[in-house]
């Protein structure tokens, strides 16, 4: 099966998140399609299994054109998704999702079902017991059972979702051999959609690289894998003079701590912070960077090691307490978390002060319009936060950051923010420092994380690496870090 | 056996037969992830429906397919509301419910009281012979056998269909139902509509069966009964019956002895079967089911889940959309 697609267009707003893109799957050959977040590599991947129509382009599979309405219709025409977090159903046995979306009468043929699911399984060399609720199962084992079932629904052409994210190093290697020898023997199409330049390189013939939503690049491989980082980062600009003045005394300090993140464990992580320093802390979502920002935070527990703020451990320490000792911390998700929806700026500012039982509305509102004036938030003390628009969301969060602070943690702070607001924020948060504070954030935008870290932290595998020589590195910073999240091993030079 | 022990048995399942083919409709509905709170209302306006249509053509089935569609319109308006308006099932529930059974009482005012339906008892040959069993289960009225019918259906359809097994799927994870090619509100629709005509039927069962009067008294509160029992019985069919069997049998206990004991116990009796519901839910949704299934082996795993479990479907009461379109 041959599939084409051809100037494929999809925008969302007013953002184009494919351009025009044309690209080209032959039969029995395992692509990768590589690109940072945001590139367009969901969008692209979804529209070609059938979860969204494009707004104008082509899907050719063998010079016919198709279109699709659902995901099912995609799968009839042979093209089945593996998505990163697999689609299925925990609360049922393995057999019961085998069968569920089979094409049968009104009663189901287990017997023949389990019989198919066990030669697929077998086929492949998975082992997979179908009387288990795939909630017990590893991720591993799930995305082995989606395989199972998209080829037995006739798959042709198989795309895998970031497909090594929260399995062992022993899957992977199951998964990959079994892939490559799907190809091979029987003229499957795999596409692997990822930012894990390894896996990429363990597993893929061809590349396509999107960048902004345009295809930047198309590579055999074997390529090198810098010119892949360059492919999809682009040159960065050269990193900003660092700031040459004394640091303070040390205000944080991890110790073997160890943590559980959305899909792994992180292992081993030591750092020690200093008064006056800006730490970025890089990782692809889910690694544990925003798991350790909580953690620090007093809002998540550790699984083992410690962590101190001024020498104090923090174990046991609520959150209020930690804002006492000159902690603060701001959620990427500024209605979900920092800002609450339906209350206005002077409520929140009522709300963030501490005092007796009662409210003096008048000096609130006389403070509400003080820091409006002085943050420059476009909006009125009684203005609700959610008519705000994002950047002055960002602006009222950091203004409700209380003064004197010693450590700021902030996840994502310019998430969604334009390049003026984010300017105009990292002009604030670096005036705290001057202040005499550190900084911990994360950031899916290595650039970000490039210009405004003293040194930074990357999260890949369960490993954190400190990595504090970006500013001396000859070559380009966003490049290394790239490669380090992609899991390639530090070596200090 | 005692015979005023096999008429009391035998009472109780008359007695049950409204509330366990509400709770049976309404496991079937949850099961699909919507949760009809207007049950109640619903059980009172179609037993209402029953009655009057009942007693005016002087046929049982007329009167409870008046009942089965009143029930069904209005667990249609709360599917549209929640898939087409994508309003809360919850507050569109709670006032139905209200509506439903203040105008249930208005339009009742000619019916209060006024005559009673003549209940035809139809036992089954050969079975109502069966010593005990014969003369609690086979000589019984139409809803009553309906009753059984629903609770054996329900529970083969769920876990021994394929439609069965996609109605749960749309219940846990219906953006992986949608994958597999599932409508996912047409399901929705379909079994909210299912649902909501065993409510109806249930109705019915009160006018034209258990009571067999039009008066709201013996009727409003035993929808709420019946939506806790769905959670009790952690939406599985003969579960949900046993629950109800369970208490419509402490009620029957409590009829009978409470001209001989102080008030204090009689209330203390009534409110027993949520304390010992409140007990089951602790015990099965605590870690002890999940320390048992640890020693015992995989395959008896899903016979155990199916029974014992009390999480409730995971999308329910959700709203179902597809993303990137619209």
């Amino acid at each position: 099966m041959h599939v084409e697609l051809h100037h494929i267009t999809k925008t969302f707003g007013g953002l184009r998140a494919n351009d025009a893109l044309s690209l080209s799957f032959a039969e029995g050959r395992i692509y990768a399609l590589l690109g940072e977040n945001g590139a367009g590599k969901s969008t692209l991947m979804k529209i070609l299994s059938g979860y969204q129509p494009p707004d104008s382009g082509q899907i050719l599979i063998d010079g016919r054109a198709v279109t699709f309405e659902t995901p099912a219709d995609a799968l009839r025409c042979g093209i089945g998704m593996l998505h990163q977090d697999p689609l299925d159903v925990p609360n049922l046995t393995v057999l019961d999702n085998f069968m569920l979306g089979r094409r049968e009468g009104l009663l189901p043929k287990r017997k023949a079902a389990r019989a198919a699911l066990e030669q697929h399984a077998a086929r492949l060399g998975f082992h997979l017991d179908p009387f288990r609720y795939v909630d017990s199962l590893t991720i591993g084992e799930r995305q082995q059972l989606e395989i199972v079932r998209l080829l037995s629904l006739g798959a042709r052409l198989l795309i895998l979702d970031e497909p090594t994210t929260g399995i062992s190093a022993e899957q992977k290697q199951t998964l990959f051999s079994s892939l490559k020898r799907l190809a091979a023997q029987e003229g499957m199409t795999i596409i692997l959609v990822s930012h894990k330049l390894e896996d990429v390189a363990a597993l893929c013939e061809e590349v396509y690289v999107l960048r902004g939503g345009k295809l930047v690049g198309h590579r055999h491989m074997p390529t090198s894998i810098d010119e892949l980082v360059t492919l999809m980062f682009g040159q960065s600009l050269p990193p900003p003079a660092r700031r040459q003045s004394a640091l303070g005394e040390e205000i944080l300090r991890a110790e073997a701590v160890s943590l559980t993140a959305r899909r792994l464990t992180v292992r081993d992580l030591w750092l020690s912070v200093r008064r006056g320093e800006v730490i970025g802390l890089a990782g692809l979502d889910g690694s544990g960077q925003s798991d350790f920002l909580r953690a620090c935070a007093g809002l998540q527990p550790l699984n083992g090691g410690r962590i101190l703020i001024g020498g104090i451990p923090i174990r046991g320490k609520g959150y209020a307490e930690l804002l006492r000792m000159g902690v603060a911390y701001a959620p990427s998700g500024r209605l979900e978390e920092g800002l609450v929806d339906g209350l206005t700026l002077t409520e929140h500012f009522a709300l963030a002060r501490a005092g007796g039982a009662w409210i003096n509305w008048r000096a609130m509102t006389a403070l509400a319009a003080e820091q409006i004036g002085r943050y420059n938030i476009r909006g009125m003390p009684h203005s609700p936060v959610q008519t705000l628009s994002g950047g002055n969301q960002q602006r009222a969060l950091i203004a409700l950051l209380p003064e004197n602070l010693r450590l700021l943690l902030l996840e994502d702070p310019t998430r969604g923010l334009d390049v003026e607001s984010t300017a105009w924020v990292w002009q604030q948060l670096l005036a705290r420092r001057d202040q005499g504070a550190a900084i911990l954030f994360t950031s899916p935008d290595l650039d970000e994380i490039v210009t405004y870290s003293d040194r930074v932290l990357v999260f890949c595998d369960g490993r954190a690496t400190l990595v504090s020589d970006l500013a001396a590195s000859t070559r380009n910073p966003a490049e290394q870090l790239g490669e380090l999240i992609g899991g390639k091993v530090y070596e200090p030079r | 056996m005692d015979e005023l022990l096999v008429r009391t048995l035998a009472d109780i399942v008359k007695v049950g037969a409204p509330i366990v083919l509400a709770a049976v409709g309404e496991t079937l509905t949850e099961r699909g992830g919507v949760v009809n709170l207007a049950l109640d209302g619903s059980l009172v306006l179609s037993a209402l429906a029953a009655f009057v249509v009942g007693t005016g053509t002087g046929s049982v089935i007329a009167g409870a397919l008046a009942g089965v569609g009143v029930g069904l319109i209005i667990a249609l308006i709360v599917a549209f509301c929640s898939i087409e308006l994508r309003l809360s099932q919850v507050a569109v529930g709670f006032v139905l419910t209200l509506l439903c059974r203040d105008l249930a009482l208005f339009l009742g005012i000619p019916y209060r009281n006024a005559q009673v339906f003549p209940t035809t008892f139809l036992p089954i040959p050969v079975l109502k012979d069966v010593p005990v069993i014969g003369a609690i289960f086979f000589n019984q009225d139409l809803f009553t056998y309906l009753s059984f019918i629903a609770v054996i259906a329900a529970w083969w359809w769920l876990f021994r269909t394929k439609a069965g097994l996609t109605l749960r799927a749309v219940g846990e994870r219906p953006q992986a139902a949608f994958v597999r090619g599932v409508n996912v509100n047409a399901v929705r629709y379909l079994y909210t509509a299912l649902g909501g005509g065993l409510v109806g039927l249930g109705g019915a069962a009160y006018t034209l069966g258990v009571l067999p009067t039009w008066s709201d008294t013996g009727i409003a509160g035993n929808g709420w009964i019946a939506l806790a029992i769905v959670i009790f019985g952690g939406w599985h069919p003969f579960r949900v019956a046993l629950g109800v069997y369970l208490v419509a049998g402490l009620r029957s206990v409590v009829t009978s002895i409470q001209a001989q004991v102080p008030p204090q116990v009689v209330e203390l009796l009534n409110a027993l079967p949520w304390l010992l519901m409140l007990l089951t839910l602790f015990l099965v949704s605590g870690p002890y089911l999940d320390r048992l299934l640890r020693v015992l082996p995989p395959r008896l795993h899903p016979p155990i889940r199916t029974l014992l479990r009390a999480r409730p479907p995971s999308a329910l009461g959700t709203v179902f959309e597809q993303e990137g379109r619209r």
